[in-house]
């Protein structure tokens, strides 16, 4: 295992799919010369050159078309936003063009390009550059995405959709950036649609992909001290969702608090919520309970943004909730 | 069937050239100008008995574009439009049958039935459709030429758009990047003066050959119904993108004959009755090739229904063969969504399981 910041391990799956296949490369806003807005892509100018490390125009829409077109021509584009927020702007190329060719080509052509960058709040970031896209994205059909919590789950993700055949959409949490973790050395690719249990536990389940999946560990800690044993499953994948890992944990725990950072109107854990009680309703003993963003845009002022984003006194009050603690 | 009248027309005193391309080519022309023209007549009599339905936008008046710009194309070249596409896709190679299979719905479709009207594709072909979205393409044909860059390769890639195209901001940001990139993109803008009933004159301050400049892509200007000038200009300009020339941009005026699609009528608030019949009157590009295949002693009036017999034919045999072609089956109905399915978790969420 070697300990690295999330940030490079992004790196590192970057430099290795790209030393591995020609047709991979990357471009985006600021992704050679000033080595990534996020630093994400340090070094791999130097390292790969400019015909495949490319900074693009402030051009969202035009530079995500580019790459569905050489990814139809059998590149591996990889895309980066500089952050999700920006990626409105390219929502047609990913949606009409990029989700729906290999459907409307009857199978001819395959789009396979990653989209990636980072997406979630931040810190006092105000309305527009601080969000929580998935939904957006997700909801297409043809579509992949991937949203990582770990440096290990983010190297193994980023490789496994960079080698996908499909479009995929690999968001990254921007405040995990620095996080540290262990990642196992050599070849470490995480399959899309696999979940994974980052805390076992007995009593109820979180659900949660992301940063939240901290969020989710941290309210564990807290319930560990009630005597309550929080099992947190981080869903790695959005689609392909990983269903029996969910009812699974469900079956175990009969109780289920869905984390996340989207909205609560149509958010991921609505969809989740639908699942459960569709395939799971018999193993339920409570209503699952959601823990969303509060439905208003992102706030600047620091008391207002605390007060609007999911965090762990909510997720323990809710988990009491489908206890019946509280 | 030999055409013999022809065949004895240009061995007597006729010159053997007409404007520079050899009679023979011109015949060729005239005829495959005809196939479009024909198999646009069989989609709408199709559309009328409700054998294609949708949206189906017809490319007739236009013909001199979709065979000058794409005729001169290598096979492996790539070319692809918006939705008024027909006509292209065949000059591109994908036959009557695959296509007008496509239209009705049909598993026989280039794109198995899935696509229709507006997703016509055969990569095989290397068309790369079919696009829905007015612009939507223009970025996609930009990364088709990065591709060709990229490889280090000697094709080139034409996309086609409409005038009412360049208003998107697709246009100009693919542009500006094929530009910065010199990507062997030929952008032709069918110029066909109407973007769905609104000329372009109303949504725009500047002539069309000026598109282009902002982004230092050289502009072109050829009339589109004169399928030989048009022939002219594009190889001339794929030798110059294949020599690193970098994008080219061209207007090419056109004039669509019938309406922005079925639904629309062919003259009305937008565009006069005498407008129409004014411009297929003198304007018609397989009119005017006749014209000169007919002056120059290479076309009499028999071989010319001869020719357009043969044509009628194959459109017959096109329609009739998407007529028996199956629909797709129901158990296709997620195939192609991805290209793997399930191998790990759920994909799809309307009840099928994992």
């Amino acid at each position: 295992m070697a300990v690295m910041t999330y940030r490079d391990a992004l790196n590192e799956a970057l430099a290795e799919e790209m030393e591995r296949d020609d047709s991979v490369f990357l471009m985006g806003e600021e992704v050679a010369e000033y080595d990534g807005a996020y630093k994400v892509s340090r070094g791999l100018l130097d390292r790969f050159g400019d015909a495949r490390v490319v900074d693009t125009p402030i051009s969202e829409l035009g530079f995500a078309g580019l790459g569905v077109g050489a990814a139809m021509a059998g590149l591996r584009p990889v895309i980066e936003f500089m952050t999700f927020n920006f990626a409105f702007l390219a929502l047609d190329q990913v949606i009409n063009n990029a989700a729906k060719t290999h459907y409307m080509t009857n199978g001819q052509l395959h789009v396979p390009i990653v989209f990636r960058g980072p997406n979630g709040a931040a810190l006092q970031l105000a309305a527009q550059h601080s969000q929580a896209c998935e939904t957006y994205f997700v909801h297409a059909p043809g579509v992949k995405l991937v949203n990582p919590a770990t440096p290990a789950d983010a190297k193994g993700l980023l490789k496994a959709a960079i080698r996908d055949d499909d479009p995929v959409v690999v968001m990254e949490s921007e405040l995990l950036y620095n996080a540290r973790g262990d990642v196992p050395e050599g070849e470490h690719v995480v399959p899309l649609g696999v979940a994974d249990v980052k805390a076992e536990g007995t009593d109820v389940t979180i659900i949660s992909h992301g940063q939240m999946v901290h969020v989710a560990l941290q309210a564990a800690r807290t319930l560990e001290k009630e005597d309550i044993s929080a099992e947190v499953l981080d869903l790695r994948s959005l689609r392909p969702l990983d269903m029996e890992a969910i009812l699974g944990s469900v079956h175990k725990t009969n109780r289920a608090v869905y984390v996340e950072e989207c909205w609560p109107f149509t958010g991921i854990g609505a969809q989740i919520v639908a699942l459960i009680q569709d395939e799971g309703f018999d193993d339920l003993d409570a209503p699952v309970q959601r823990i969303t963003q509060a439905d208003v845009p992102m706030p600047y002022a620091r008391n207002l943004e605390k007060q609007s984003k999911p965090d762990a006194a909510r997720v323990v009050d809710a988990c009491r909730k489908v206890l019946y603690r509280n | 069937m030999p055409d013999s009248a022809v065949r004895d027309a240009s061995t007597s005193a006729a010159p053997a050239v007409i404007e520079g391309f050899p009679a023979e080519q011109v015949l060729g022309f005239l005829r495959e100008m005809l196939i479009y023209r024909r198999f646009e007549q069989k989609a709408e009599e199709a559309y009328a008995i409700g054998k294609i339905g949708g949206f189906c936008h017809l490319h007739t008046g236009q013909e001199g574009v979709a065979l000058g710009f794409v005729g001169p194309l290598r096979p492996d070249d790539y070319a692809l439009s918006a939705y008024r596409e027909h006509t292209l896709a065949l000059a591109k190679g994908i036959s009557a049958r695959a296509a007008m299979a496509e239209l009705y719905g049909r598993v026989g479709g280039c794109s198995g039935g899935k696509g229709g009207s507006m997703h016509l594709f055969s990569a095989k072909h290397n068309f790369m459709g079919g696009w829905g979205i007015v612009g939507g393409q223009i970025p996609l044909a930009t990364g088709l030429g990065w591709a060709i860059r990229y490889r280090g390769e000697d094709r080139v890639c034409v996309c086609f758009l409409g005038d009412a195209a360049v208003n998107q901001g697709s246009f100009h940001e693919s542009l500006n990047m094929a530009a910065i990139w010199k990507l062997p993109v030929i952008y032709v803008v069918e110029n066909n003066g109407y973007g769905m009933g609104t000329a372009f004159n109303r949504v725009t301050t500047t002539p069309m050959v000026e598109k282009s400049r902002a982004h230092g892509i050289p502009a072109h200007y050829v009339d589109g119904q004169d399928v030989l000038a048009v022939w002219r200009l594009m190889e001339d300009l794929l030798d110059r993108v294949r020599d690193g020339a970098g994008p080219q941009f061209v207007d090419a005026e056109t004039y669509r004959f019938k309406g922005h699609s079925m639904s629309d009528p062919v003259s009305g608030t937008y565009r006069s009755k005498e407008e129409v019949e004014s411009r297929v009157r003198e304007d018609d590009p397989i009119a005017h090739v006749r014209d000169l295949l007919i002056q120059s002693g290479h076309l009499t009036r028999e071989s010319l229904e001869r020719m357009d017999e043969e044509v009628r034919e194959l459109v017959e045999d096109a329609a009739d063969f998407a007529d028996r072609s199956p629909l797709p089956p129901e158990d296709s109905l997620h195939e192609f969504v991805y290209s793997d399915m399930d191998v790990h978790g759920r994909l799809f969420f309307d009840g099928r399981g994992g």
